[in-house]
């Protein structure tokens, strides 16, 4: 919470003066007793009503004093901590994209989304609260015993025992709530977990016909979140009436002790009156700041959760002298590279060298974590290489600024994203200024414009955020489409037709096949009947290389290239045979 | 993620420490039920079974804050004497007579009085927040209780129609919004009513004059609360807005990262960032200013009551017509008089929002349930696993029929194919299998008996299902094979994991078959996924199966693991297979080619090849490729 304080910098005057409005206020706010106890004392005791109706006339200018203060400290305070909102959010965002795919893997997206969104919210909601309403709070604590104690020093007595017997019950009764109050969230997120695994396997408790047991397993979890949840409000449930205890006791005894000492002559009758007050005012006070504590933890959490991400440095950067490599077009070699995740113990690609040029089709195949889209990815730099070289037209990745290695490469994902906007705009993407043309061509290499023109817009239509409106094959003929606009040196294709139907993706190889005659193309497989006619297919197995070459010489030699086939395509073959 | 989201956010400490309306909570845009009335008595007949403790807390309610609020009058009467005693005191030494003492015997008992009063007064207090938590907490678990009964009710179709956030949110957030308002606002209510009538009383009792004084200050808060309100609801519409814009580009952004990266966007990203960024703020800053004025207008008018009655009752006084100490009371009255008025416009817009969750609840409890099970339903003895369809009629939409008039005849132990491109319809042939949703016309037999005849369970338990999105619950290994039978055995369970090649690698985990999956069963590959599910079909021990063919996501050698276990347990069975290689294609008894749903051709591999229909055609352009390629080359 402190640590974000730093990014208060530019807003440091006008918290300055949102704390010298809330001073004038709460001093506003503690005068009127004052007054009062005066009126009595000067006025009413001495019959004195010229006094009392000045006195009273002071009292409405105080007020009013203390009003416009508060309205314009809370235009202040409402912009200083919206605006450490945005400045936070636009930090984070702001560093979260320099993030390399090594940052994202660590933090997990979903984690990000919510460090970004829920946290910043969070933060700035606290300051919302402490700007608008609590900054008072310390003050009229202060405040209030300044003029207790100037008022009657004796008498404050009473505050000082009251104000740890107060602090005391509230932080009693929290210390057992709190600790309660997390099993209950605990409890609660066991429910909706239930209710979560219930709704989406619904099919599966039905056909095992276990819903009597689902039902079971929920109620046992509701009654558990009953019980905690009535345990916690129980106790919760003292807090108010010990309060107001306290709070009435001590006007009691400020009358009974203020009494006798009126009698004493040791001070005016009217001091009774302003000390009920401020220590109605004190304790009010208290209480928003033992409130205050309450909240706190909270937003430090999300504080320490918005400071992890700011304290990663993005850990891919830009050379400081960059080497942009435009003699040679479409050439990719990867010489004894090896890569491991951060953390891992074994490398994901060991000693991988092989080099694709433009007109070549290079396939990789190999089985689930064999290592293939981790090879993929690293041609655009999305992670650093352990040892080794990725040249890039005879250039290193790591000597090349970043932006202009990725311009030389059309990427199409293993999971097609789009993002929310016409499809014609999701098709730019891939090159910003491209012309009418260009984007229809693509999407007609992409197999896409048939859908597209069943689309009630066309090019026009508005793909909702996430894609939900368009099926997988769709997404991903799109999703190649704007990878086709670029008309980059290098295509990568990360095991992206897979939510095609067969027709549609032998039709769209085809179609792929004249379109990047000139380019490299990467083809990240699952099937052999796909690679099978690359004109080198490189045989990953746990992060090796099983083999390079094209089909027919990896039958000969690739053990693995072989078990491959054998399992998968024993179809193919009978296949053949009929034809 | 939503998981993850979930967890941490703090707001869902429901019924926290400080609750809800307390803060900021002002002038916020509040949600309206469709039918506020109709929505309240059903509401209300939850507190039914209730009734007596819910009398404890209203009596508890009105005599601990009746007590509370004569507590200033009382404490007046204490404050007069002193003032009396105190003039007396002051004539007498005017004319140099023996001062009377102040009489401290009628201060003392009138203080122990207000004492007592203040202790039984909290004490209610306690009674009625403490009675309370138990019926609101005990109202909301039958709620739920209902929810989820019902859920169990429900027909797949309102499943499949409706995203699960959408019933997640009605089934979490709308309840939890009713747990707090019962938990807070209903006392809130009650407690805000008696300070309201008592104190005007009250004051009434001490000064007409005076509360009429502090009475004509309301107009002017009203004014003030409903103004200010309005516009801060605008505000907070345009924040919600932009935070939402803004909170979806950040999502998009986020999920998108490689893609952003990979074509350079960077720069775009953020600059369109920082334009939503800034919106936020503008329309956020004004919503907080806005809502942030109520306070302190609030606090002005609570002041000016204060003012004028410090005036004019000091007036007052000096004439002799009302005693200080009830102008002490007083002011304290005008003080606690603006609070319940702004707690109970608060209250009013906490129990419309929580009506419009009832009410979303309530439409959740009138989903139109399953058509009931036959009183008769039949036993089914000693399955064979015959299934006929006959003459079937079915579509998803009344408008839009899959299938016309299908006919099937499956003898038992016949091995069924269904073949055709991803997402042709594989489920529909489930979801009518296993009667998860109703056929429009024909029947569907198992061994003759039409399966509207059976109990659902029982139907349901002829038939094993292993699909490749598999279902598995966070617990252990154990539990989620044993979830194919009720009260399975040790032996039984680790019987069917080896039948169904898991055993192996079940035992390679470090906790055995106590791994406990996590929540996204992200400890465990696809592939062994698949294998538990199998392990699970072993143990249920169905007659029929349906089955998935493993395809891309496994790799080879688990794929090969899979294909064993699911011959063995194809063995003797019935089966349906979604089948994506040729050998299982051409080894079925029937072939059912599927395509957008329906059942567009059926026969054996060589009927279909001689028809040169669809699936002739899928046939060639899957398994031989190559020659359709080069024909449109």
């Amino acid at each position: 919470m402190i640590k974000l304080m730093r990014f208060m910098k530019p807003y440091r005057m006008t918290l300055v003066l949102v704390l010298v409005l809330a001073f004038a206020q709460s001093f506003a706010n503690l005068y009127l007793p004052t007054l009062i106890a005066d009126i009595v004392d000067n006025g009413v005791v001495k019959g004195d009503i010229g006094y009392i109706w000045r006195t009273g006339g002071l009292m409405l200018l105080v007020a009013i004093g203390g009003t416009i203060c508060a309205i314009v400290g809370a235009f202040f305070g409402a912009r200083v901590a919206t605006g450490l909102g945005k400045i936070i959010r636009g930090k984070i965002f702001n560093r979260v994209e320099q993030f390399s795919l090594h940052e994202f893997d660590m933090m997990s997206t979903a984690s990000l989304i919510t460090r970004t969104t829920n946290d910043t919210t969070q933060v700035q909601q606290v300051w919302v609260i402490i700007l608008l309403m609590m900054v008072t709070a310390p003050m009229m604590i202060i405040g209030g015993i300044i003029l207790a104690v100037a008022q009657d020093a004796t008498l404050a007595w009473i505050l000082v025992v009251v104000m740890p017997i107060l602090v005391g019950a509230i932080a009693l009764i929290m210390s057992r709530a709190i600790p309660l109050f997390r099993v209950m969230q605990q409890k609660l997120d066991k429910l909706n977990l239930i209710l979560d695994e219930g709704l989406s396997g619904v099919r599966v408790i039905r056909a095992f016909d276990r819903v009597k047991h689902e039902e079971e397993r929920f109620d046992e979890a509701n009654l558990d979140l009953t019980d905690v949840a009535i345990r916690v409000n129980r106790i919760v449930a003292a807090l108010m009436p010990i309060m107001m205890l306290v709070l009435n006791v001590s006007g009691i005894a400020i009358l009974w002790f203020g009494s006798i000492r009126v009698n004493n002559g040791e001070m005016q009758v009217g001091a009774i009156f302003a000390f009920l007050q401020y220590a109605m005012q004190i304790l009010f006070g208290l209480l928003m700041v033992s409130m205050m504590f309450i909240m706190l933890p909270r937003a430090a959490a999300s504080a320490d959760r918005i400071n992890e991400v700011l304290a990663i440095a993005p850990e891919i950067n830009d050379a400081p002298t960059v080497n942009d490599a435009d003699t040679q077009r479409g050439f990719v070699e990867f010489q004894d590279v090896t890569f491991s995740y951060p953390g891992a113990e074994e490398p994901a690609l060991s000693n991988i060298s092989f080099s694709a040029s433009p007109g070549e089709v290079t396939a990789i195949i190999g089985g689930t974590g064999a290592g293939k889209s981790t090879l993929v990815s690293l041609i655009p730099r999305f992670y650093d290489i352990d040892s080794g070289h990725i040249l890039i037209d005879g250039v290193d990745v790591r000597e090349m600024s970043q932006e202009h290695l990725r311009a030389k490469i059309g990427f199409v994902p293993q999971k097609a994203v789009l993002f929310s906007g016409t499809i014609s705009e999701n098709i730019r993407y891939g090159k910003e200024d491209a012309s009418e043309e260009e984007v229809q061509h693509a999407a007609d290499v992409a197999q896409a414009t048939e859908f597209i023109s069943d689309m009630q817009d066309g090019f026009a239509s508005v793909i909702a955020q996430g894609g939900m409106n368009v099926s997988g094959g769709q997404k991903q003929r799109l999703s190649i489409a704007r990878a086709l606009v670029r008309k980059p040196e290098i295509y990568v294709f990360d095991d992206s037709f897979s939510a095609l139907d067969f027709k549609t993706d032998a039709r769209l190889r085809a179609a792929l096949k004249k379109e990047t005659l000139d380019a490299t193309v990467l083809i990240v497989a699952q099937r052999v009947s796909t690679v099978m006619d690359a004109d080198q297919i490189i045989v990953l197995d746990e992060g090796h290389v099983a083999g390079i070459g094209n089909h027919r010489t990896l039958m000969r030699t690739s053990e693995v290239y072989r078990e491959i086939v054998t399992s998968q395509l024993s179809m193919e073959e009978i296949a053949e045979e009929i034809a | 993620m939503s998981v993850e989201r979930r967890a941490q956010q703090p707001g869902g400490m429901a019924g926290g420490p400080m609750g809800r309306g307390g803060w900021g909570a002002m002038g916020r845009p509040v949600e309206k039920p469709k039918d506020f009335k109709g929505t309240l008595k059903r509401f209300l007949v939850y507190f039914v079974p209730q009734k007596y403790r819910l009398l404890v807390v209203l009596g508890a309610a009105i005599l601990g804050t009746t007590f509370n609020i004569v507590g200033p009058k009382i404490l007046g009467l204490a404050t007069t004497r002193l003032f009396e005693g105190l003039i007396a005191k002051y004539q007498a030494f005017q004319r140099h007579q023996p001062a009377p003492g102040i009489d401290f015997k009628y201060i003392a008992t009138v203080l122990l009085i207000l004492l007592g009063l203040y202790i039984i007064s909290a004490i209610f207090m306690y009674v009625q927040q403490y009675v309370m938590a138990g019926v609101a907490q005990r109202m909301v678990y039958r709620l739920r209780r209902e929810v989820e009964e019902k859920l169990s009710r429900l027909p797949l179709k309102f499943f499949d129609a409706r995203p699960r956030g959408e019933i997640l949110s009605r089934a979490v957030n709308d309840m939890d919004n009713i747990s707090t308002t019962l938990q807070q606002s209903l006392t809130q209510l009650i407690t805000s009513v008696v300070t309201l009538v008592g104190v005007i009383v009250l004051m009434l009792t001490i000064s007409p004059l005076l509360s009429l004084v502090v009475v004509l200050t309301l107009p002017l808060s009203l004014l003030v609360t409903m103004g200010l309100a309005k516009r801060s609801q605008n505000y907070f519409r345009r924040q919600q807005r932009a935070l939402g814009i803004l909170n979806g580009h950040v999502e998009e952004m986020y999920t998108g990262h490689k893609i952003v990266k990979a074509f350079g966007h960077e720069g775009k990203s953020m600059a369109e960032f920082r334009d939503l960024n800034e919106n936020l703020y503008n329309a956020g800053w004004r919503a907080q200013f806005v809502s942030g004025m109520i306070m302190p207008l609030m606090r002005f008018v609570g002041n000016l009551g204060y003012v004028i009655v410090a005036v004019v009752g000091g007036i007052m006084v000096t004439n002799g017509s009302i005693a200080i100490g009830d102008v002490q009371a007083f002011i304290q009255y005008a003080q606690q008089f603006t609070q319940p008025i702004t707690s109970l416009a608060n209250i009013a817009n906490v129990i419309q929002s929580t009506m419009a969750s009832a009410e979303r609840i309530f439409e959740l409890l009138d989903e139109p349930e399953e058509i009931p099970e036959a009183v008769d339903a039949q036993v089914i003895g000693t399955p064979q696993g015959a299934v006929q369809f006959q003459h079937v009629k079915f579509g998803y939409k009344e408008d839009s029929m899959l299938m016309e008039d299908m006919n099937i005849d499956v003898q038992p132990g016949q091995m069924i194919a269904v073949v055709g491109p991803t997402g042709a319809g594989k489920t529909t042939l489930v979801n009518l299998l296993m009667r998860f949703y109703e056929v429009n016309g024909g029947k569907i037999t198992v061994d003759g008996v039409d399966i509207t005849q059976f109990k659902r369970g029982e139907l349901r338990r002829t038939f094993g299902m292993v699909l490749q999105d598999t279902w598995l619950f966070n617990g252990t290994i154990r539990d989620n094979i044993a979830y194919g039978r009720e009260g399975a055995t040790e032996e039984e369970i680790m019987r069917a994991a080896k039948a169904a090649n898991a055993d192996h690698f079940i035992r390679t985990l470090p906790e055995g078959y106590n791994t406990v999956l996590n929540e996204e069963a992200t400890n465990i590959s696809q592939g062994q996924k698949q294998l538990l599910t199998i392990a699970r079909a072993f143990l249920a021990d169905p007659e029929i199966l349906i089955l998935d063919e493993a395809t891309s996501s496994v790799d080879t050698r688990t794929e090969i693991q899979i294909q064993k276990a699911m011959g063995e347990l194809m063995h003797g069975r019935t089966s349906f297979v979604i089948a994506h290689r040729l050998s299982t294609i051409r080894d079925a008894d029937l072939i059912l080619v599927m395509n957008h749903g329906s059942i567009i051709e059926k026969g054996t591999h060589e009927e279909l090849l001689a028809k040169g229909g669809f699936y002739a055609d899928l046939y060639n352009s899957q398994f031989t490729g190559r020659t359709l390629l080069e024909e449109a080359v």
